[in-house]
């Protein structure tokens, strides 16, 4: 599969040859094209991330309870909400884990996310990061985002397998971008707890998602990495959409976007950091009165 | 830099013991005197290419244990069914000089009333065809299991407790007599393979060197395999599945191109085993045998395909001697074998052979090194 990336490179000669330099810059260019494209004329929505009356029940509790939601593209976003308000479950939704009992699920106003596994959801774009960081240890930081980087997921297409220079340039510029180049080679099983969220967050980006789902980034790292964190995850969110789920207010207000807040399963509020703190409800629900 | 080589150090030395297998055992079984004491026995030349084709269904195991993390305790299995293609293609070959002389049908179908040849059995006196079946059958019994495991995502013990059933599910199958396999004597008393008498020794040596030349390609198509990015996502799907998952790849189609590749190696270590210890019966399936395998993996090192065939090598050589000089304590040999490795050798034989290497390269060897151990 031809990355959108591709012809800006071959066509700058000079571009090419340091990695990283076409980062930014190309997917800002390529998200551009792409939203001048003619939307979808089946799309029923302009939404890229649309959840209506989302409901999920385990054994009578009902984790997610007429769930509602709409991400936009290229739009960042905080999730907030006490332990059990849904916010993990409504990821699983999302990525295709857990089938919601009702309700409608609508990636890029076409794609029933209901309806489809765990691989092709991720195939469509969109992105996954867990709460504790998961990379594969046993792979150098270079393999990991080697398995991440958009190419044929199928397992006949990976068996005559050369390292293309597609992948090569698209490791450089992501390496640079996670600052982890000097860590190339080594294991990821030797990496620090923070590193190892950067590198995952590599991973998401070589996947070249159009909706990524970060659960806590910045659980367990120091304070200059989650700052070092807001300001990646807001560059990201310049050509991708970004949910952020999060319990640490501070990171919430580094990132500025708009919040929402769940309890028990659904919206409680939504609008600017200071917009929700204010309401009632939510000071309600998070004192616990 | 390409990733990882297909023949990297350790490969190459496996390989070249291999060679030197291949050229020193015909050289001192024939040109060596049989006074000598470097003189290789004719009753040496199957029980060597018996442990080379156990170390080929090793390999096979470690492909999907090491690398894929499918604990299989059912290989034999696949084991046994590329025997029994391999055992009805020289069943065949008998012809008129079964004791009843019939000219199609195997002594025990006489002997049980069968009128006619049952349809699974055609075919099979064409060496082709049963070669094609060795792989075939085993890998077809690998891709429906597989098929219903993995997308069913059935992981971890309980996998295993199913590949277990299925092998004794198997072996009760074989065990009766109407399946039309021999039942519990299984198939014997082999006369021809292409033409060749299977006692003669020089077919004999000629199957030993083709189990050498199975076990070097079995081996080199194992390392490609797991060297390549297919190998890479395969790794990935053994430590974090479910985040290989949301990658995009779908693990049980990854599982399932390993677990059948690995049924059909298995299947043809069988039809290299059968001819040289010249019986194939139910036995193969009993669930035990396939715990074995496992150990012999682990006792070799998990993971490293070298290992696996090291394993298996070492473990029957001992399970030789030992079942000569102590019958009785061999299940607890292997049993103390199995505690041990896994105690003190997590990474197997080859495990603490390498890190051995490592320390001396390290230190500047102030005394002089032992002599290598087999």
């Amino acid at each position: 599969m031809a990355s959108p990336l591709l012809p800006i490179t071959s066509s700058d000669p000079y571009a090419v040859k340091s990695p990283g330099v076409y980062s930014l810059e190309a997917e800002l260019a390529d998200v551009a094209r792409a939203q001048n494209r003619v939307r979808d004329p089946r799309a029923v929505t302009s939404a890229l991330l649309y959840l209506d009356n989302i409901t999920v029940s385990f054994d009578g509790f009902r984790a997610l309870n007429a769930l509602s939601l709409a991400i936009d593209e290229a739009e960042m976003r905080a999730i907030i909400g006490p332990n059990g308000a849904g916010k993990t479950t409504m990821m699983d939704v999302i990525t295709g884990k857990t089938r919601p009992n009702q309700g409608v699920a609508l990636f890029a106003g076409v794609n029933d996310l209901t309806s489809l596994d765990e691989a092709a959801i991720a195939q469509l774009g969109i992105g996954r990061k867990f709460q504790t960081p998961t990379v594969f240890d046993m792979h150098t930081v270079e393999d990991n985002l080697l398995l991440a980087i958009k190419e044929s997921r199928a397992p006949f297409a990976n068996f005559y397998w050369q390292r293309t220079a597609f992948e090569r340039e698209r490791t450089d510029e992501l390496l640079e971008r996670i600052r982890m180049t000097d860590h190339r080679k080594r294991s990821a099983s030797e990496l620090s707890h923070g590193q190892k969220q950067w590198l995952e967050i590599g991973m998401l980006l070589a996947q070249e998602p159009r909706l990524l789902l970060v659960d806590e980034p910045a659980a367990g790292m120091t304070d200059q990495e989650t700052a070092d964190t807001a300001v990646l995850l807001k560059e990201i969110a310049q050509t991708r959409a970004v949910v952020v789920v999060e319990h640490d207010m501070a990171f919430v207000r580094d990132l500025d976007v708009k919040v929402t807040v769940l309890h028990e399963g659904s919206v409680l509020a939504e609008g600017s950091l200071d917009q929700v703190s204010a309401n009632e409800r939510v000071i309600e629900v998070y004192l616990g009165r | 830099m390409t990733g990882s080589r297909i023949i990297d150090r350790t490969g190459a030395v496996f390989l070249l013991v291999l060679l030197a297998v291949a050229v020193l055992v015909p050289v001192l079984n024939l040109l060596v005197p049989p006074g000598s004491p470097f003189h290789v026995p004719d009753y040496m030349i199957p029980l060597l290419g018996k442990y080379l084709a156990f170390a080929l269904l090793a390999v096979a195991v470690d492909l999907v244990w090491g690398y894929c993390g499918v604990l299989s305790l059912g290989h034999g299995a696949f084991f046994a069914l590329g025997g029994y293609a391999m055992g009805m293609y020289l069943m065949r070959q008998i012809g008129t000089r079964g004791v009843y002389g019939n000219p199609v049908l195997p002594d025990f179908m006489v002997f049980l009333n069968y009128k006619e040849l049952p349809w699974f059995w055609w075919g099979f006196d064409l060496f082709p065809y049963a070669m094609l079946m060795v792989v075939l059958v085993p890998g077809a019994l690998a891709f429906v299991f597989g098929w219903f495991a993995f997308r069913s995502r059935v992981t971890g013990v309980y996998l295993s407790i199913i590949t277990q059933a299925m092998t004794f599910a198997l072996m009760l199958a074989f065990f009766r007599n109407d399946m039309g396999f021999g039942g519990n004597n299984g198939l014997t008393d082999f006369k021809d393979i292409l033409g060749f008498p299977v006692q003669a020794a020089s077919t004999r040596m000629a199957l030993f060197l083709a189990t050498v030349a199975a076990l070097a390609a079995g081996y080199l198509l194992c390392r490609a395999v797991v060297t390549s990015k297919y190998g890479k996502v395969l790794v990935a799907v053994r430590d974090a599945e479910s985040r290989t998952r949301f990658l995009g790849y779908r693990v049980e189609n990854y599982k399932l191109v390993a677990w059948v590749l690995s049924a059909m190696l298995a299947g043809v270590a069988g039809a290299l085993y059968v001819p040289q210890v010249g019986i194939i019966n139910p036995s193969e399936f009993a669930p035990a045998q396939s715990i074995e395998m496992v150990i012999w993996v682990a006792v070799g090192g998990r993971g490293t395909l070298v290992g696996a065939a090291l394993g298996a090598v070492i473990v029957n050589a001992g399970k030789t001697w030992f079942t000569g000089a102590l019958p009785e304590a061999w299940l607890y040999a292997l049993g103390a074998l199995f505690v041990l490795v896994t105690l003190f050798l997590p990474k197997g034989v080859l495990g603490l052979w390498s890190s051995l290497w490592a320390r001396r390269r390290k230190a500047p060897p102030a005394v002089p090194s032992p002599e290598p151990a087999e």
